[in-house]
């Protein structure tokens, strides 16, 4: 086997390393990597071990923002009191896989894996998160919402980390709604899935919302002319409707082995529509 | 590169290149072959063990991240030559037939019965192990046998 691991005990011997070798590959949980390994499509590397870096171990602080450290994994959170405020996290975190796949795969992770079919990066987008990431060079955030740019690309220099993964406590009053669609309850990978937000007034009007897909465009998309469309609008069964119809104009579903563009396309109507008729005219 | 860590009580050292797959340690240079092989993707449970307390998939882990780790696996089940109960109910109840999946799925069961709050039902408990022969219904009946609370009722 040609691959080589470092593995640095401090974020600066690691940015080092990097910045002298951007050709390593960043290790995390490696219930990405290792697939990419047995199944022969990864070219001989050297991988850059983190889990002994302390600087991204997996707090999970809570003070006025949240802070995941990048070597948070799915089943640090689900056991962690941060989903009273971030329900959806928990909620993401017990699609991934089954069990001994969340006690290791990590949210950065999922978010530099760059998979449109990601189900953590979705809820975390959905929760405004930023990207912190860190070279020899200094440290950067990033919106998540920004940070991809087409099918796996995404604004990671090679010399860089992420460390670590920043959302604001949500205000009182939103309401997260989180369906993911896929063949089988646990270990699927999505059709398409809907992480969603939204702040309504006492007289039904979207103050505002959040709408995230995975699995219908090249990278986890953030609709954002249909949270456009509904922002200032009374939610009514009309706006509704309008909104199951302009969804069809920002997604670009695919047919695959998975699943075909015209089920994705109805599907994603149809969770669009749940998601906004769970808090709009019927309740 | 060299490694240490801990197999069922017992500490080992070891050379093996640093992304070999903790399950192929195991079974090739330490001779642990109740841990499987099935699909060496994640996505059928038969190589799972418990590494330092949480249920892991052993292709899944590249042996230099186990360095310095406690690793469990169905051999380390069994105390003081008596069966762990959950391996005994696999036996009574025809939990198990060809035996692929058998180590993983007591393995996760057991995980489930010391910590139950970590997954809602038996089903979530065991969605990562897959079997091909039993249609899991004794797979279930076994760990509900096993479980202190079904066996009171
Ligand atoms: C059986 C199975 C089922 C799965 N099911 C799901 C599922 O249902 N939903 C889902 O979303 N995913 C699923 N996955 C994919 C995977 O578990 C997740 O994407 C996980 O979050 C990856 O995290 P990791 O720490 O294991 O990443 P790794 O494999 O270690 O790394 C993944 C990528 O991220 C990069 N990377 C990791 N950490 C950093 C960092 N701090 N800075 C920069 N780059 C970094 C690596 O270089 C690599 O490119 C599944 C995988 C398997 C094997
Ligand atoms: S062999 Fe590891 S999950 Fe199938
Ligand atoms: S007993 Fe044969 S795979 Fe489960």
């Amino acid at each position: 086997m040609n691959f080589e691991v470092l593995t640095p005990h401090s974020l600066a011997s690691a940015l080092d390393a990097l910045a002298s070798n951007e050709k390593l590959v960043p290790l995390a949980g490696a219930t990405d990597l290792m697939v990419y390994l047995e199944a022969g499509t990864l070219a001989p590397c050297t991988f850059l071990n983190l889990q002994e870096l302390w600087e991204l171990r997996p707090v999970l602080a809570l003070n006025g923002s949240l802070t995941l450290g990048a070597l948070t994994t799915y089943r640090d959170v689900r056991l962690s009191a941060v989903k009273d405020h971030f329900p959806m996290l928990a909620w993401a975190a017990r699609e991934v896989g089954a069990l001994a796949i969340q006690s290791r795969g990590t949210w950065a992770g999922n978010i530099a894996n760059g998979s449109p079919a990601a189900d953590g990066v979705p809820a975390l987008m959905a929760y405004d998160a930023e990207v912190d990431l860190a070279s020899k060079n200094g440290r950067r955030s990033v919106p998540l919402a920004a940070f991809y740019r087409g099918y796996k690309q995404m604004d990671r220099r090679p010399d860089e980390i992420i460390t670590a993964i920043r959302m604001p406590l949500p205000q009182p009053g939103w309401s997260d709604y989180y369906r993911k669609v896929g063949t089988r309850r646990f270990q699927a990978i999505s059709k398409t899935l809907l992480a969603g937000r939204i702040l309504l007034d006492a007289n039904r009007t979207v103050k505002d919302v959040r709408m995230v897909f995975a699995s219908v465009a090249p990278f986890t998309l953030r609709a954002v002319q249909t949270e456009g469309l509904l922002r200032g609008r009374h939610l009514t069964a009309d706006l509704i409707g309008d909104a199951t119809r302009a969804i069809q104009d920002e997604i670009h579903p695919i047919d695959d082995i998975r699943s075909t563009e015209a089920y994705r396309r109805r599907v994603t109507a149809n969770l669009v529509r749940d998601f906004l008729a769970a808090c709009g005219p019927v309740c | 590169m060299q490694i240490s860590l801990t197999v069922n009580g017992k500490n080992y050292q070891v050379t093996p290149p640093p992304m070999k797959r903790l399950l192929d340690v195991l079974r090739e240079d330490l001779a642990w072959t109740g841990t499987k092989e099935g699909c060496g993707e994640g996505e059928c449970g038969a190589c799972t063990a418990i590494m330092d307390g949480v249920l892991v998939l052993t292709c899944m882990v590249p042996i230099c991240q186990a360095a310095g780790k406690h690793v469990t696996t169905i051999e380390g089940l069994a105390a003081d030559g008596k069966l762990h109960r959950l391996q005994q109910a696999f036996l009574e109840k025809g939990g198990a037939q060809c035996g692929i999946c058998t180590p993983g799925m007591i393995i996760a069961a057991a995980y489930y019965l010391e910590h139950p709050d970590e997954a809602e039902d038996i089903g979530e408990a065991l969605a990562g192990n897959q079997c091909r022969c039993t249609g899991y219904t004794r797979i279930f009946e076994s760990v509900k046998a096993a479980s202190s609370l079904y066996s009171i009722v």
